[in-house]
């Protein structure tokens, strides 16, 4: 368990002041206390214009102290990592209880560990290697086309150790990467022409070498500029109900909007979600299968264990249509009787943990993705994303594309501008006709919020054809 | 219990440190430094159906520091304020700013643009922190109990919360700029939902936002407020895709005004990246549109006594009567575009210094929202936009709305699922009405505004 040493070397810890403060943070009682250390430590560079403006290197660190009392959650923290501040933090967190104080189990038990990680992080790359793939990545945008006006690149990376451990004897530490690269663009169709942007990025829980043989700077690069090239040459979007054909990878947000965010537990517990009740009930048709997977190696939503130590799961949510379980973090699974999925995850030790993806899926079905595209008389082809965002409660979400095409007689024709979709939750999935054989997970650029904390997620589906959906257009 | 009062020795400790990093940088052979620390803490309290859910209470500091070599520079920041941590710090950034380029516009701003806007800004007041903790969670239980009894129909709650926070900044250049400033915040907002039988539920929220407990609104207006909020959405439909007038609520009007502040914003300027770029003295909206950023608005959420390179914030007219008067600028981009910056540098500890507007809003008109309303023989009264569909490069607008259908000038009934797209080029010149009523919940405030010629697409 070397993981662990991080803590106890940097900072002095030892078992005995982890008991300690687990007994001060039980001290007026409590069902289970945590202790949530984090070391955080990021680097990044940037090119625009051509020019290296920025480079940056910073520590974040600290501890976070959770008490829990039936359904009642105290926290505090402190970013400062002494006895003194954590054992105030602890008997701050305690006042959520109000009774005989407890002890909390002697002895911890650590949590076996496995590896969904590289060995080398890329925190500890030369900063000059990282400069190189910044300065690639301009050179290839500016190089596409003559019409790319404007490039910015950044790269950015961080690694992030933890250490949590429980006052029912549970312990786990964890060293977590992760890096992207996103690459900006602006065309122009010459100097009083008209302007378009097009952005893309990608990464994940990887080595610097990711950059170097699997995802290359030219390849994200290439990827913007073109995407801004054919925006010069969209057309306004059409408005009203009509079928959607949605492309492999990023645009899986639809899941993560339509139907993620309302199988968290936390508001299924609540009964404030449009999902709450529908276990076992027909949510998507019979060709979906969608699951939640914490475990894919170097993936960006990929987590060795979750903010609460626990062991990060393949989870299936849909199974042909059928709704099958929620995701979880421990409040949620002690209060409602179901397993921990190993979903309970925060932005930083500042944050109270809650139930969040990891990397969302949709599994691959038969068609063939140029058959769903023959298929629609008049519609949509989405190809990229931007965001996407849902009211968890009435079910409806909404997210707008980067990349949008008209298709008429089932050929994808005119690029499209200005082109969102509105649908509801709980519905969207029984609409879905068909579903490709061509899966793909996004790049790596996902970052999810809820509650005002931000964690890293990963999203993905194969080619799907919506029946029925409204596109937010003018036209 | 923490407590927000700090030591004037605490205060004095922090803006030694900042010059200490500073003077220390410039020994290890920088040609400029700057540094700035925050310091804060923060109260939150969650209670739900009358139960406390979470209590959080906590505070915490960290530096960033930002050095030049000449015209290249680089930065680094850190939680850390012990000795080691502060010498990782200035080696880091002394290190990393071997690496970047020459870039002719790099560098803090002009000595004698430094200095800081006189008089009280009343940003601070300690009673924000006055209330015992029984008496915080009493108030945000209050806001949930009014929103709870208000109708039999509320039959839920994400709960009631009431927040506070204090912050601390300092700020400390080579050129000779030291300054400091506090700020306080406190909040109260309500979350009920409200379902008829087994119809869809529907969710709504209010919530207050002051600088100090004595402006704050009552727990149970909030509540009352937010109930009604969330009824009103009860029962709500599709309707046919149309070209109809559409009423922003001041609430939604807030978030054009937002992307009216991204669209002048000197660094979406000088790139090219903004469909307002090169517009300056062009008439970009109709007459009765004028925009002012004020950053010395006593008690404004967006006010402060210096930006974050030490420029005294002003009161800048961004749209005067329909024509583009000015950017919003930081020394960068004002440079770039060879005018003078406007004090809107705003930055966290990382990186380079962005811009940020300061308390941004639309001069109210001459009419009540009331008979901007009564003149609509059919439209859309939009109060709740989802998603972010707002393209600054092409001014192409297309989001996700809700609101209350408006027939013969009275509400007719609620609608969702629906979306509102145009251009914002077309919506900044056919606002056809304001309204009387601006009011400040945050940083950014519109009135009541009514834009003709959108497209609402639904069935």
């Amino acid at each position: 368990m070397d993981n662990n040493k991080f803590f106890f070397q940097r900072y002095g810890l030892a078992e005995q002041d982890l008991e300690r403060y687990l007994a001060a943070a039980l001290s007026a009682g409590g069902d289970f206390a945590d202790l949530y250390f984090e070391y955080q430590y990021s680097t990044s560079i940037s090119v625009d214009e051509s020019m290296v403006k920025s480079a940056t290197q910073g520590i974040s660190a600290g501890c976070g102290v959770r008490v829990i009392s039936g359904e009642r959650t105290g926290y505090a923290y402190t970013g400062e990592l002494t006895s003194e501040r954590i054992l105030h933090a602890a008997r701050t967190a305690a006042l959520i209880a109000s009774g005989p104080s407890k002890t909390p189990i002697a002895g911890f038990k650590p949590e076996a560990m496995r590896s969904l990680y590289p060995a080398t992080p890329s925190v500890d790359a030369e900063m000059a290697s990282k400069l190189d793939l910044v300065q690639r990545a301009d050179r290839a945008a500016r190089a596409y086309d003559p019409r790319i006006a404007q490039v910015r690149v950044s790269y950015a990376d961080e690694l992030r150790h933890i250490l949590v451990v429980g006052s029912d004897g549970s312990m786990a530490a964890d060293v977590q990467p992760l890096a992207r690269m996103n690459v900006f663009c602006i065309a122009k169709n010459g100097a009083d022409g008209n302007s378009a942007r097009g952005s893309t990025g990608g990464g994940g829980r990887v080595a610097l070498d990711f950059f170097l043989t699997e995802k290359t700077p030219e390849h994200f690069a290439t990827e913007a500029a073109r995407q801004a090239i054919i925006q010069l040459d969209a057309r306004p979007t059409p408005a009203g109900e009509m079928e959607v054909v949605l492309g492999p990878g990023w645009p899986g947000i639809l899941l993560h909007e339509a139907i993620g965010h309302g199988l968290e537990a936390d508001f299924n517990r609540k009964g404030t979600s449009a999902f709450t009740g529908l276990v076992g009930k027909r949510v998507a048709s019979e060709k979906c299968t969608v699951v939640d997977n914490g475990t894919l190696p170097s993936r960006r939503g990929s987590l060795n264990v979750d903010d609460e130590g626990s062991p990060t799961q393949n989870t299936v949510l849909i199974e042909k249509g059928i709704l099958k379980q929620y995701l979880s973090d421990k409040l949620s699974s002690r209060l409602m009787g179901i397993p921990d999925t190993g979903n309970g995850r925060r932005e930083s030790f500042e944050h109270i943990p809650m139930p969040r993806m990891t990397n969302t899926y949709m599994l691959a079905g038969q068609d063939d993705p140029a058959d769903i595209l023959r298929s629609v008389k008049y519609g949509i082809f989405a190809k990229n994303f931007g965001g996407g965002q849902v009211d968890i409660t009435n079910g409806k979400f909404v997210f707008s594309a980067s990349e949008a095409y008209l298709i008429e007689d089932g050929q994808v024709t005119a690029p499209l501008k200005g082109c969102s979709l509105i649908g509801n939750g709980p519905d969207v999935l029984t609409r879905v006709s068909m579903v490709g054989n061509d899966l793909a997970l996004d790049e790596g650029v996902g970052t999810c919020g809820k509650d005002g904390q931000s964690v890293p997620v990963g999203v993905g589906i194969p080619t799907l054809k919506v029946d029925r959906i409204t596109v937010g257009g003018t036209k | 219990m923490l407590t927000a009062e700090r030591s004037p020795k605490l205060e004095t400790d922090l803006k030694q440190l900042a010059h200490d990093v500073v003077r220390r940088a410039m020994a290890g052979g920088a040609s400029a430094a700057e540094a700035v620390v925050h310091d804060g803490s923060e109260f939150s309290t969650v209670v739900r159906l009358g139960e406390v859910e979470t209590l959080k209470e906590a505070g915490s500091h960290a530096m960033g520091l930002r050095v030049f070599f000449g015209r290249r520079s680089a930065s680094t920041h850190t939680s850390d304020l012990s000795a080691e941590g502060l010498r990782q710090l200035v080696e880091g950034a002394l290190a990393l700013a071997r690496l970047t380029s020459e870039d002719p516009h790099a560098g803090l701003a002009e000595p004698e643009l430094l200095g800081s806007a006189s008089g009280d800004l009343q940003l601070y007041f300690d009673d924000v922190y006055s209330l015992p903790t029984e008496e915080r969670i009493a108030w945000a239980r209050r806001a949930e109990a009014a929103a709870l009894s208000a109708d039999p129909r509320i039959r839920n709650s994400e709960g009631g919360s009431f927040d506070a926070a204090n912050n601390h900044k300092v700020m400390v250049n080579s050129l000779g700029f030291a300054g400091e400033y506090k700020s306080s915040y406190c909040s109260l907002a309500a979350v009920p939902i409200a379902q008829i039988e087994d119809s869809p539920m529907q969710r709504d929220y209010w919530f207050s936002v002051a600088r100090t407990l004595r402006k704050l609104d009552s727990p149970e207006h909030v509540g009352r407020v937010a109930a009604e909020r969330a009824l009103r959405r009860l029962g709500a439909r599709k309707v046919k895709t149309a070209r109809v007038p559409v009423i922003f609520d001041p609430m939604v009007a807030r978030s054009l005004l937002d992307t009216i502040s991204q669209a002048v914003n000197g660094d979406a300027i000088y790139r090219g990246a903004s469909f307002l770029a090169g517009k300056l003295g062009e008439k970009i909206a109709g007459e009765n549109v004028t925009v002012i950023d004020d950053g010395i608005m006593p008690g404004g959420f967006g006010t402060s006594p210096f930006d974050d390179e030490g420029v005294p914030t002003q009161r800048t007219t961004v749209i005067e009567r329909g024509v583009l008067k000015s950017y919003l600028l930081n020394t960068y981009t004002a440079r770039k575009l060879g005018l003078k910056t406007t004090g809107n540098a705003a930055r966290g500890l990382a990186g380079t210094p962005g811009i940020s507007s300061g308390n941004f809003f639309l001069q109210p008109g001459t009419r009540s929202p009331h008979k901007i309303l009564a003149d609509v023989r059919q439209g859309l009264y939009v109060t709740e936009f989802l998603g972010f569909g707002v393209n600054l490069v092409t001014g192409d607008y297309s989001r996700g709305a809700s609101g209350l259908w408006i027939e013969n000038g009275e509400p007719a009934y609620p609608v969702e699922e629906i979306t509102v797209a145009g251009s914002l080029r077309d919506m900044f010149n056919n606002i056809s009405e304001i309204g009387t009523d601006l009011e400040f919940r945050g940083s950014t405030a519109a009135p009541t505004l009514r834009i003709d010629g959108m497209t609402v697409a639904g069935e």
